[in-house]
């Protein structure tokens, strides 16, 4: 039997991200690359270990390999521990039949025995696709302090994006009156950061209510957390205000990569007292040439160039070629850019290469219509032909031949 | 060939003296070198990259921060229940503080008697090498040596005990010269890195115990070369033995040399080294970065040509770094000048200051100096 742990935390890694194409095509969303040398689920994960909770439960369900892989034990965030540590929970077989994970409540339903054996107080609940530092302990006592049944993080977004979440109504005292999902004419910029704190006891019994209601469809956000604000339990909201982004489309990983470049946008990897820990392959330094022209970019071990490189995150072990150009763009490990080809406004995943000559993505401002713009982003282990041309927003799934334009 | 049947022993204090500056608070082994290593990560990996499960580290004075380097052994997959890394510390049986490779021998020869290796790698921690130890177990046993010796033809290292050799054409060894001065000049010359039988091994220690020897090299091996089968293994890669500031300096700069690179740091026998989660290496707006070897966690806002920077290093707007080695986390203050330096961790070059060596006389910064 494990000991009792105070707090742990549920880490939702399932979802499929499909609004990321064919960079979610082989791995689940928490997995995708992000910063030059993280993972989306470095974040959560290293929140959970900078704040304390040791005890870290991570559910998978669509195309758990690489992410599987990626967390092995759980060394890389210090999390391979003799009591508690990370463990990957993945839908199994049971005396009733075989169940995949219905809904973000269900997931957690399912996974009541795994909890029960820790006897926690209180469970955090984690989506696995959000980028930002917060530290939960502090939440904790705000749910302690407020005698909480569930605490809500929140933050204030502008107005004109809040359309776009789960929005929130508090009282003075922080408490939640109202719930609004996603309104086309919003009252609130409370938004929901998707990170729950529950006393595990209420939780509890309101998953197996839930699971006997009758069409419910076992979500937190829409059927939980609602049938909790019906029976008057307290939820409060705790306010946040560091960085936090949803990197949920190809234009916002984008944006939240080249925000590391933006000192206004408030996220800064290098505070040794928040550490972000990931899991690398082991590389030499890299290397810049003397051909090489970097400005205003992140680059990571491993990685050679010769090109330029303009406000643009590099991942370790690319290859930038001579007379090649990387401008307003993404890198992922092992790409590789080949001689004067130029990549702007564009993401290239993991191991892809871009042929001599070849132009993937378009500057917005050469762009004749702004609607028909977007980034461009070229697929994992795909090759762009020599002289080969991706327009702006075009997503490459296959292989681009020589000279092809598309 | 894997090598599972072989034990590691690793002597992390040999030569420590010829880079006094640089070993004055710490051992060879843990001497900072690359970018992101310290010289012990080179043997160690090649050690566990052949598949050796069992390393004994010897040390001998100032090993904090190699203890704090090699922890438990993780990064090397050395940590382990069955075998891993054994970190031998002197172990006093009233001989005093050890003088040579022979006695640090003696006081671990308990943890030697105590291991079911069948052969012992035997290596100094300064030399820079990416070397399949797996294809010279192989030969060793292949030639049915008693001994073999790694060897590599140039010039001799300005270090004393260094083995000048004599082979014939199959490779064995007919002539050992061994001198306890230091001498120049070209030739074949052993690199510390020798495979023995683990039983033959604590004979020598034995007899050395017996007889009184202060030198592996000059009493037992020379003495002995008629009697034994002593074959040289020629090394066909990269290989550096550190013997001064200069060989430092210019091995440093021989890594901004693709095809050294390219032999020290292979991808399927990767150099493993403690991980620091640092983040990416970040450039700003009017950063100007050439031919220079950066590791994460480096903030530049200036300019840096021909260079080796450790983790975390900040070169500030206007600031130059030129034909320099910078250590973890110096500051490198706006508009000040290096050329020619080598600058020991912690380091902080106030604004407007200009400090310049020569290529062939690099100017060394201390630990945690600000000037």
């Amino acid at each position: 039997m494990a000991r009792k742990t105070e707090c742990l935390a549920m880490l939702l890694a399932g979802g499929q991200g499909s609004r990321l194409g064919i960079l979610t095509k082989k791995v689940a969303k928490p997995a995708v690359p992000y910063g030059g040398k993280y993972r989306i689920i470095d974040f959560p994960l290293s929140n959970c270990v900078n704040s304390g909770i040791y005890t870290v439960g991570v559910l998978t369900q669509y195309q758990p390999l690489e992410l599987n892989d990626y967390i092995g034990n759980g060394q890389a965030w210090d999390l391979d521990r003799a009591n508690g540590g990370v463990h990957i929970l993945s839908p199994y077989q049971q005396i009733k039949g075989t169940d995949w994970y219905r809904g973000t409540a269900n997931a957690i339903y399912q996974n009541i025995n795994f909890i029960d054996r820790y006897n926690p107080e209180y469970v955090a609940v984690l989506s696995g696709d959000h980028i930002y530092k917060m530290d939960y302990s502090k939440m904790l006592m705000f749910h302690k302090a407020n005698d909480a049944a569930c605490t809500i993080a929140m933050l204030e977004v502008p107005w004109e994006e809040a359309s776009r979440f789960g929005l929130m109504f508090t009282d003075d005292d922080g408490r939640i009156t109202a719930f609004e999902e996603k309104p086309k004419n919003p009252k609130s910029n409370k938004a929901s950061m998707g990170v729950y704190m529950f006393t595990w006891s209420k939780l509890r019994e309101y998953l197996i209510a839930d699971e006997e209601k009758e069409g419910s469809s076992n979500d937190f956000g829409k059927d939980v957390i609602p049938a909790m604000h019906e029976a008057g339990e307290r939820l409060f909201a705790y306010p946040f205000d560091g960085y936090w982004k949803d990197v949920g489309t190809i234009d916002s990983l984008w944006e939240a990569n080249l925000d590391l470049l933006n000192p206004v946008a408030n996220i800064d990897l290098s505070d040794d007292t928040w550490k972000i820990y990931s899991n690398n392959p082991v590389t030499p330094p890299q290397y810049i040439s003397s051909t090489a022209a970097v400005q205003n970019s992140l680059i990571t071990g491993g990685s050679h160039i010769e090109g330029e490189i303009d406000y643009s995150v590099v991942f370790s072990n690319v290859t930038v070629e001579e007379d090649a150009e990387v401008k307003y763009s993404i890198v992922m490990p092992g790409a590789k850019i080949e001689k004067g080809a130029k990549v702007q406004y564009a993401m290239i995943a993991e191991n892809a290469v871009v042929k001599s000559g070849a132009v993937v993505g378009e500057d917005p401002q050469e762009c004749k219509d702004l609607n028909e713009w977007g980034v461009a982003v070229v697929g994992p282990n795909l090759t762009v032909g020599e002289k080969a041309k991706v327009k702006a927003k075009t997503m490459v799934t296959e292989d681009v031949k020589g000279g092809a334009e598309i | 060939m894997r090598a599972n049947n072989v034990l590691g022993i690793l002597f992390t204090d040999a030569y420590n003296d010829c880079i006094s500056d640089l070993t004055a608070l710490r051992t060879m082994g843990s001497v900072p070198f690359g970018g992101r290593y310290r010289f012990v990560d080179f043997t160690l990996s090649n050690m566990v990259n052949c598949g050796i499960a069992k390393v004994g580290v010897v040390t001998k004075s100032n090993y904090r921060s190699l203890m704090d380097h090699l922890g438990t052994g993780k990064p090397w997959d050395l940590s382990r229940k069955n075998k891993g890394l054994f970190l031998l510390p002197p172990f006093n049986r009233g001989m005093g503080m050890y003088k040579s490779r022979v006695d640090a021998l003696r006081s671990a020869a308990d943890f030697v008697r105590m291991s079911n290796e069948e052969l012992v790698i035997l290596s100094d921690a300064n030399i820079v090498l990416n070397m399949d130890y797996g294809k010279l177990v192989e030969y060793h046993i292949e030639k049915k040596a008693d001994i073999t010796i790694c060897c590599k033809e140039g010039k001799y290292p300005q270090l004393w005990d260094i083995m000048k050799l004599k082979t014939d054409d199959d490779g064995k060894i007919t002539k050992i010269t061994c001198s306890p001065s230091i001498e120049e000049g070209e030739g074949l010359f052993g690199v510390n890195i020798i495979v023995l039988r683990k039983a033959f091994l604590e004979r020598i220690i034995s007899e050395a115990a017996n007889e009184n020897y202060d030198s592996l090299e000059r009493d037992f091996l020379m003495k002995s070369l008629s009697k034994l089968n002593v074959y040289a293994y020629k090394i066909d890669t990269f290989c550096s033995v550190i013997d001064s500031m200069q060989t430092y300096y210019d091995t440093s700069m021989a890594l901004l040399n693709p095809e050294n690179r390219k032999q020290i740091f292979d991808r399927d026998n990767p150099v493993y080294t403690k991980v620091n989660d640092d983040m990416p290496a970040i450039y700003g707006i009017g950063s100007n970065a050439k031919n220079s070897f950066i590791a994460d966690g480096c903030k530049i806002e200036g300019e840096v040509e021909n260079s080796i920077l450790f983790r975390g290093v900040h070169i500030a707007k206007g600031a130059s770094v030129k034909n320099s080695i910078v250590m973890q986390s110096c500051y490198i203050g706006e508009d000040s000048k290096l050329n020619c330096v080598i600058m020991d961790k912690y380091g902080t070059i106030r604004p407007r200051k200009s400090i310049s060596g020569d290529t062939t006389y690099p100017i060394y910064i201390g630990k945690n100096i600000t000037i």
